[in-house]
């Protein structure tokens, strides 16, 4: 059968759709236009058919549903039987799911009961329009190459993208169909079950949705100094990111590692302290809509990228912007 | 208790440096080693067999030099060790590579069951993280990735708990024996090898197995076997930028415009 349509798996907890099912979305939404196919959300949980109108408004034109009870918590095992259940009858051309601890655990089991392949961790994906191909680009060895990579026999096309790698895309109203499908698994077949979990309140889990954020890197020099970045986070209302050397040292854990190897953030204001712009950190920040750098070296390549610069220490800069805020918001009444 | 162990021999990325003539990699002189989650996971596996007594067996695909990484298991305390190796595995994506793994697992459990297959998390050079829900599925064994510890191993009921750790919560989750878990890095400590261990590793040659000794079909191996490709690859580069703006002056100057920058743009001060 001829493969068609471009599929986003929706990744929900607690009854919110993550954001980065609204980033593919976006992505979904382009990729389809260049293929001039249709875009659909795949749905699975229990009792989650609202979430559909959302989804339609981000740019879908269609949602699978499989609404179960099996569903209410997410476990791989059912989760990844439903979508191969409905890719296997709907044949999509590709299906792109959020590189998150989540998607990662599904992806792979789907994309092996599907006997096609897999893309991890894309930065980048694109239609070649002369061969309809997937152009799916993602770091590897550390971050150290990027690789195209094309899936050119086996369908559906599968990648995986991390979160803030894709801007969101601002809501339409739009309506559109929902197909609904049984899921046609028993609780007994599933061989796993959470039976508890603790909620970890790590400053991590807010970084890739921050809008602000302070980052330290090895030129703050000491545990003592990095304090600055965090008076100007605190006064900003922002939160603290880091690069690698700053982590290592230990002047902050790694939660806040911004990066290759740490998180990828977009805020709309970023600023680098200290932080020279080794391609590995750039990776983590550049999609930042606004970019401060302070830094001692004019030749630091951070400040190829920033859109404001500031040649100095950061241990005299730091607190004279931080004073400088603290004071332009004591007139801001209200505000904060 | 049996526990198989995936182990896969790595370059020492931190080590990797690219040419700035060619753009590519210069693997000379980079050292290889057990891919840093494999070792977690088998220290995972080791501490099992500790408590419950029992049998770990490691097993590595990739070129006759991943034998180094095997031995160095067998060192820590691994009892046996595999060698997938064969020129038809050559080029293998995360597809193929879970096929021929997944049919060496068979392969090791007809003669001896398996309860746990370990695996890394991720591999630091594919980087990918599919291998280990590849061979899950593969295999129709239960899952628990990300693992941070076993909290309960039971083979009278046939279940094991372990703790992973996911985005802002960690799960206690219990799985039907025999299941396939994935090791975070960092979980454990990694024991020292002990003498009479050092000695029995460096004598040791682990068992060959190739296309001949597994119950393959050629068309799911290697390259042909494999759907993605790497087509081209290329150095990353940032992103170019409008120009930057340089701000000058005292530190109080500079601070002054930029808050005058900021503030228009409303970034300042929306918690
Ligand atoms: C496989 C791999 C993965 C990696 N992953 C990451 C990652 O996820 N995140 C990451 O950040 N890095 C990562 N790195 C490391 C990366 O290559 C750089 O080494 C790192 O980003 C540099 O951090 P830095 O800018 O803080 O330190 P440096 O490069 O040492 O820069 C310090 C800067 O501070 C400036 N400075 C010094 N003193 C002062 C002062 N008093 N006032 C103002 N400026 C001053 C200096 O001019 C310099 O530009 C990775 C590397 C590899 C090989
Ligand atoms: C630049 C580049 C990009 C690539 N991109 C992709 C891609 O997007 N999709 C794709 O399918 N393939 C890709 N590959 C191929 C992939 O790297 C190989 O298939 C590799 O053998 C396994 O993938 P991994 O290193 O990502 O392992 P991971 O899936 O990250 O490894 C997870 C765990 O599986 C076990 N394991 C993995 N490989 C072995 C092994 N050989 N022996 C024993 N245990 C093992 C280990 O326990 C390991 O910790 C790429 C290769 C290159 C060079």
């Amino acid at each position: 059968m001829h493969a068609q349509g471009v599929w986003v798996f929706v990744e929900h907890l607690g009854g919110e759709i993550a954001p980065v099912t609204f980033e593919l979305l976006g992505k979904g939404r382009e990729l389809a236009d260049d293929l001039g196919t249709e875009l659909a959300a795949v749905l699975l949980g229990d009792g989650v058919r609202d979430f559909a109108e959302q989804l339609f408004r981000y740019g879908a034109d269609k949602a699978y549903l499989i609404d179960d009870p099996v569903l209410k918590d997410y476990r791989t095992y059912p989760y990844a039987k439903g979508i191969v259940k409905l890719a296997q009858k709907y044949t999509p051309e590709i299906i792109l799911i959020g590189a998150t601890t989540l998607g990662r655990d599904l992806s792979g089991v789907v994309a092996t009961w599907l006997n096609t392949g897999l893309t991890a961790d894309c930065t980048e994906l694109s239609i070649d329009k002369t061969t309809r191909l997937l152009h799916q680009t993602r770091p590897a060895f550390g971050g150290n190459i990027m690789a195209t990579i094309l899936c050119k026999n086996a369908r559906p096309q599968m990648a995986t993208v991390r979160p803030r790698v894709f801007p969101l895309p601002e809501p339409k109203p739009k309506v559109g169909v929902v197909v609904e499908e049984p899921l046609g698994i028993l609780e007994e077949e599933v061989p796993t079950q959470v039976i508890k979990y603790e909620e970890e309140k790590g400053p991590g889990v807010y970084l890739d949705k921050a809008e602000i954020i302070v980052a330290g890197g090895r030129g703050l020099g000491s545990k003592k100094n990095f304090r600055l970045v965090e008076e100007l986070a605190d006064a900003l209302g922002g939160v603290v990111g880091a690069s690698r050397p700053a982590v290592e040292a230990g002047w902050i854990p790694f939660a806040h590692q911004i990066g290759q190897t740490g998180q990828t953030v977009r805020p709309k204001l970023y600023i680098a302290c200290g932080i020279s712009g080794a391609v590995q950190h750039l990776v983590g920040m550049q999609m930042s809509d606004v970019i401060v750098a302070i830094n001692n070296d004019p030749n630091a390549p951070i400040f190829n990228i920033a859109t404001y610069g500031i040649v100095g220490d950061v241990t005299e800069v730091l607190p004279a912007i931080t004073k400088e805020v603290r004071e332009a918001l004591a007139g801001q009444k209200g505000v904060r | 208790m049996h526990a198989v162990v995936l182990l896969k021999q790595v370059p020492d990325t931190a080590e990797v440096r690219i040419d700035p003539k060619t753009n590519t990699l210069i693997r000379e002189g980079v050292p290889s080693i057990i891919n840093p989650y494999d070792a977690h996971a088998l220290e995972e596996a080791l501490r099992l067999k500790d408590k419950y007594g029992g049998k770990v067996t490691v097993v590595s695909m990739g070129p006759p030099q991943a034998a180094e990484a095997l031995k160095k298991a067998i060192s820590y305390g691994a009892d046996r060790a595999i060698l997938l190796t064969d020129r038809k595995f050559a080029g293998s994506d995360t597809l193929a590579t879970s096929y021929v793994l997944a049919k060496a697992i068979e392969k090791i459990a007809s003669s001896e069951p398996v309860d746990l297959v370990f695996a890394g998390k991720q591999a630091i050079d594919g980087d990918t993280a599919q291998v280990g829900p590849g061979v899950a599925a593969r295999l129709n064994m239960a899952l628990i990735t990300y693992i941070e510890r076993v909290e309960e191993f039971n083979p009278m009921e046939g279940y094991v708990v372990a703790v992973r750790k996911i985005e802002g919560r960690k799960e206690y989750v219990r799985a039907k024996l025999p299941a396939l878990l994935t090791a975070l890095k960092g979980i454990n400590e990694i024991r020292y090898a002990t003498m009479p261990d050092m000695i029995r590793a460096a004598r040791y040659q682990p068992e060959i197995w190739g296309k001949e000794q597994l119950d393959v079909e050629e068309a799911f191996l290697g390259l042909k076997g494999s759907p993605t490709q790497v087509w081209k690859s290329f150095v990353p580069q940032a992103k170019a930028r409008a120009k930057v703006e340089m701000l000058t002056g005292t530190p109080e100057e500079v601070a002054k415009v930029l808050v005058e920058k900021l503030v228009p743009l409303t970034l300042v001060a929306n918690k």
